[in-house]
């Protein structure tokens, strides 16, 4: 969220959330109402604490403002109530003192684990997770995906109902479903880091700043698991992208490929940040995909001027990523690669290995049109651009390959 | 994912549901609501809406100089056009034709599916990644 002027109580309570959130679902075993129950304390904290000032112990305020009014959720829930007081939960005995929440450094994570579950769809994981873990409102995560606030209150609500009637358990994944589980939770925060990222392109400036939301939860997953090796590959992989996030557009929303980026416009904090934590993970030895990618990023991020990029180490990097990770999208840009180092032509042939497998991708077309230039056929690249901007879904891609072949013809 | 599912109907078979029995429109507008109210309780419905008869359709042409011409429409020489759409958020292009078959198959006289022609358009999609 980039809103300026936020008011520091917004800050505290963002902070908080998830983490009275996790307490409440976890001591009253009902994520569904304990997440209805939260969002009314934090409304009620939002108007009473900027005037009547924050209390000595905002979240233990908070937990107990919500386990009121999740007790209050029950009551007027009649079908529930009668199944609570058969269970015998309802007790006010036996449900636990709602002023002393106890912390646990793992409630956060338990929290990720329950809204990024395999159960849900991405859609859903996503709107829940925001919501949850990030402390957005339902308005502005619609917002932030451009459909009716209605539509997105209904997308959490059943993904809600969804983890309840699948019995979804609050709890960490076991050794076993640990790394798929974990992998789950990477999954939904690049997708929401790559929504707020390629949409940003569209010049969509009112929107919700879903990349720097993905990037600050996945600042805290790497704070509670920082020897967790493809979670700091993910966070080094977001920060070493967003880095490139000013420059990568002109004035009128239009793309600008990395090679003609203003560099100067780079966000150096973000970038001396992702390359040493990169660089320290990858010296662990237990490399993944993220990790990978950002190590490329981050050899892209070094180069001062774009000739001088390393490609042969970018090149090296895709070969590796190829083994770890083998998908057409990887020996696409390895191509590239292999084009700046061996010559556009061992590029050209390492793609005429994906005609089968991508062989109508308009992305296909586009690498081969830029190789095709490289080698001097402008024709031939001509021809190639026609067919990547007639096939791209993507209007900005399209302006941007048709204005490209208005260069190449201009030449 | 975005999509537009527009319906098309046929010329001769513009005014047709104004020909048919009240039972038949009954049961055909009672599925159109149904079919929206799904979508609505899915998380899935981005804005929808349902367009006048192409009597009320005007073409406006401009070569630049002057004012725009405007004439009756659609386009004389088109046999089908534009009568309704969805524009729908779903997490993959089979969930869409799903709901463009369902859309497609709206009852109509004596309840039989109309088999109405459903175009898919994905829209709003983002470049795929840096150039």
């Amino acid at each position: 969220m980039t809103v300026p002027g936020r008011s520091s109580t917004e800050d505290l309570l963002r902070e908080l959330a998830p983490r009275v959130l996790a307490v409440v679902a976890r001591k009253y075993r009902d994520f569904d109402s304990a997440e209805d129950a939260v969002q009314e304390a934090l409304l009620a904290a939002a108007e009473q604490w900027p005037t009547e000032g924050v209390p000595d112990s905002p979240e233990a305020w908070l937990v107990t403002a919500a386990s009121r009014r999740l007790i209050n959720i029950w009551r007027s829930d009649t079908a529930r109530r009668r199944r609570e007081e058969l269970s015998g939960l309802m007790d006010p005995g036996t449900a636990p003192a709602a002023d002393d929440p106890v912390p646990d450094r793992d409630d956060t994570l338990r929290l990720l684990f329950l809204c990024c579950h395999p159960v849900l769809t991405a859609s859903s994981a996503i709107a829940l997770t925001l919501r949850a873990v990030g402390g957005l409102t339902t308005a502005e995560i619609a917002a932030a995906f451009l459909v009716p606030e209605a539509t997105m209150a209904q997308r959490i609500s059943r993904a809600k109902q969804r983890i309840h009637t699948s019995g979804v358990p609050f709890q960490l994944p076991s050794q076993e479903n640990w790394r798929e589980r974990l992998g789950a939770v990477l999954h939904v925060l690049y997708l929401v880091f790559n929504e707020g990222y390629a949409s940003s392109s569209g010049g969509e400036l009112i929107r919700t700043d879903l990349s720097r939301e993905a990037i600050r939860l996945g600042r805290e997953v790497h704070r509670l698991r920082p020897d967790e090796p493809e979670v700091a590959g993910l966070l080094a992989l977001m920060l070493l992208t967003d880095a490139r996030r000013q420059a990568r557009m002109g004035p009128h929303g239009e793309l600008i490929p990395l090679d003609r980026q203003d560099r100067g416009r780079w966000d150096q904090a973000a970038i001396a940040e992702g390359v040493e934590l990169v660089s320290r993970t990858l010296r662990l030895g237990s490399v993944g995909p993220y990790q990978l990618q950002a190590a490329i990023a981050a050899v892209h991020d070094e180069a001062a001027r774009a000739e001088e990029t390393d490609w042969p180490q970018i090149l090296a990097l895709y070969g590796v990523l190829e083994r770890v990770q083998a998908n057409p999208m990887v020996t696409l840009n390895r191509a590239v690669a292999l084009a700046m180092v061996d010559g556009p032509r061992a590029g050209l042939d390492l793609l005429s290995t994906l005609d089968s497998s991508i062989g109508r991708h308009y992305r296909l077309a586009a690498v081969r049109g830029y190789l095709l230039e490289m080698a001097g056929d402008r024709a031939a690249a001509v021809a190639h651009l026609r067919t990547a901007a007639a096939g791209t879904g993507s209007k900005a891609e399209q302006r941007y390959l048709l204005t490209e072949i208005g260069r190449l013809a201009a030449q | 994912m975005k999509y537009m599912l527009m319906m098309h109907t046929g010329r001769d078979a513009a005014g047709g549901i104004m020909d048919w029995a009240p039972e038949d429109i009954k049961r055909h507008i009672e599925f159109q609501h149904t079919f929206d109210q799904e979508l609505r309780d899915r998380g899935e419905m981005v804005f929808n809406d349902g367009l006048t008869w192409p009597d009320q359709a005007r073409i406006v042409r401009s070569d630049g100089t002057g004012a725009p011409a405007v004439t009756d429409g659609p386009f004389a020489e088109s046999k089908e056009f534009l009568i309704g759409f969805w524009i729908v958020d779903v997490d993959s292009p089979e969930r869409a034709y799903e709901i463009a078959g369902k859309a497609s198959a709206a009852p109509g006289p004596g309840g039989a599916p109309l088999g109405i022609p459903i175009e898919v358009r994905p829209i709003g999609v983002a470049p795929s990644g840096d150039l």
